[in-house]
């Protein structure tokens, strides 16, 4: 007896993929070669899904807006931020950090001579491929440049 | 004599189970004579981490019990912690919240449907479910920013506020789903393989289901009329009739069995379309925070003392939080979860017995456990069968972490 799944199967093995194959549509054998493909232009990879407007990916912390305040530190449910006190500044782990962007609602910011509104030091990217190897790596931690400078 | 029955433990680490748990069985040919069901494979210990941290913190620790329903947690956290503070979140607030709640409804009952298929050997049909599933992804990540652990709540209010474009998404979904949710009762509901691999399977009658304590859409199949919207509303539920779903509404009897369960689940996705229809049509104008400033919400609840008792009805079934604040700390000093899988696991047991072992992956997933839910309490035995007491266990942690220091030389 026919039913109406079966036509559904039927349908669906005539469409096209629902997913998106990014970034090739199959495994490649050799990734190194594929890497170097697309750089030369050889071959073409399928670009990831656009990002919705509110998207809430790494967090960027730029340290001269910041006024030390430490309000982010008292509302990160991750711990995810650290106090430095020499620079009364913070670090932001992005390893451990979950994106609920509250740190980013509370931010005062500082408002520099000139400018109308204050802007806030933390602020969402719409960075999100953040795979690394090394979960201390200078991709994944956000901090003033004298720190490391400094190596507090 | 020769042996007839054997003996099959499944758990707590199993490639069929997606999380743990031990079901220790005995077999007579294919029919199961006794069955065991233990748990407590998950503690995390998560409520004593929620009574050291802020009542924010906590709030998004909450979000983080449930692996899929990111926000029925701390829907019952806000609704408790508004009560036990004196808080009242805005009209525009109490009209949002319940639309995220029924968008995560949809998206849960949805891949439920597709793990019951998958269950049954049907995969064709899972993956075509799960491919309707990514709509209300998708508006959920347009209004929230992820597709899952929304961060979205707030005690007092909501973090972010509706827009134009948003409701526009929401009417073109709920037009989709109106659509897909006929295409489901075909596929399912009158599909003659669906049916006899679950017509008569995980069969609680109403009495039993009573007994038994079960929650949710399983009691509901059950013919058992219970609903925390519909029972003790709140926010915006109040406002409009939200009547339970049961199968005696829909065809006009009721068996209990997981056939039941299927249908309840998918009129129940009907019934969450029309909950946020009404909710975008007679969305209030205002504010969305009742306390914009955080810290100055973590100021007011260090100098708030109160206890409540908050509930909120999530896909699976009730979920009740018990908060307590003295008015000391900034955060709860009394925390305790009660979440709905823990009900609903107790018909394991009485369904599995008598049944087939082909019927198991059925009865395991017709009331769409969560374990990670579930496991409040972790109570550790010797030997003997003896309960140890916290301090000896504690005393012993120590001692080993000592050892393990002395043996790693780790630097104090």
């Amino acid at each position: 007896m026919p039913t109406k799944a079966m036509f559904l199967m039927i349908k669906q093995a005539l469409q096209k993929p629902f997913t998106n194959p990014f970034p090739v549509k199959h495994a490649p054998v050799n990734v190194t070669a594929l890497i170097e493909k697309v750089q030369k232009g050889e071959v073409q990879i399928y670009p990831p899904i656009p990002i919705p407007e509110e998207f809430r990916g790494k967090i960027h912390y730029d340290p001269e807006r910041c006024i030390g305040c430490r309000f982010c530190i008292t509302v990160c449910p991750a711990n995810a931020m650290e106090w430095i006190p020499e620079l009364r500044k913070i670090r932001h782990y992005v390893s451990r950090c979950m994106f609920c962007a509250l740190c980013v609602d509370v931010c005062p910011g500082k408002k520099f001579p000139g400018e109308e509104k204050p802007v806030k030091a933390l602020s969402i990217s719409e960075d999100f491929l953040l795979a690394d190897y090394d979960k201390y790596s200078d991709n994944l931690i956000e901090e003033p440049p004298e720190a490391k400078e400094k190596g507090l | 004599m020769a042996k007839t029955t054997y003996y099959v433990p499944i758990g707590p680490i199993h490639p069929a189970l997606k999380e743990p748990i031990r079901v220790e069985a005995e077999v007579e040919g294919e029919k199961i004579v006794k069955v065991d069901v233990k748990r407590g494979f998950a503690h995390r210990g998560i409520e004593y981490m929620g009574m050291k941290r802020n009542a924010i913190q906590t709030l998004y620790l909450s979000e983080r019990i449930c692996g899929i329903c990111s926000i029925s947690h701390p829907y019952a956290f806000v609704i408790g912690s508004e009560k036990a503070l004196g808080i009242e979140a805005p009209p525009r607030a109490q009209y949002i919240r319940p639309i995220i709640a029924e968008l995560e409804r949809i998206h849960s009952h949805i891949l439920w449907i597709g793990v019951i298929a998958h269950e049954i050997g049907f995969d064709s049909l899972l993956f075509w479910t799960w491919k309707g599933r990514e709509k209300v992804l998708d508006v959920l990540e347009l209004i929230t920013g992820n597709r899952i652990n929304y961060a979205m709540y707030m005690i007092g209010g909501v973090r972010r506020d509706l827009k134009e474009s948003h409701i526009k998404a929401l009417r073109d979904m709920i037009t989709y789903y109106w659509e897909f949710t006929e295409h489901m009762k075909e596929v399912f509901l009158s599909d003659p393989v669906y049916k006899a691999r679950t017509r008569g399977v995980a069969q609680v009658p109403k009495d039993m289901a009573l007994k038994l304590n079960l929650v949710g859409p399983t009691a509901r199949a059950a013919g058992l009329r219970m609903d925390i919207r519909q029972d003790i509303p709140f926010d915006a539920y109040a406002d409009m009739d939200v009547k339970a779903v049961v199968p005696q509404d829909i065809v006009g009897e009721v068996r209990g069995d997981a056939y039941d369960a299927t249908m309840v689940r998918i009129y129940e996705i009907e019934q969450s379309l029309d909950i946020i229809e009404y909710c975008i049509d007679n969305l209030p104008e205002g504010r969305i925070l009742a306390i914009p400033n955080y810290i100055a919400l973590l100021n007011k609840i260090k100098k708030t003392a109160g206890e409540a008792i908050g509930a909120h009805e999530a896909p699976r079934g009730e979920v009740v939080h018990y908060l307590k604040y003295d008015g000391t700390r900034d955060g709860p000093s009394v925390w305790k979860v009660v979440a709905p899988s823990y009900n609903n696991i107790n018909s394991w047991g009485y369904c599995l017995l008598g049944a087939e072992v082909a019927d198991i992956p059925v009865v395991v997933a017709y009331i769409d456990p969560c374990l990670c839910c579930n496991d409040r309490v972790a109570v550790v035995r010797d030997s003997t069968g003896k309960m140890l007491d916290y301090s000896f266990i504690h005393k012993k942690a120590v001692e080993k972490t000592r050892a393990l220091e002395k043996e790693l030389g780790v630097r104090k």
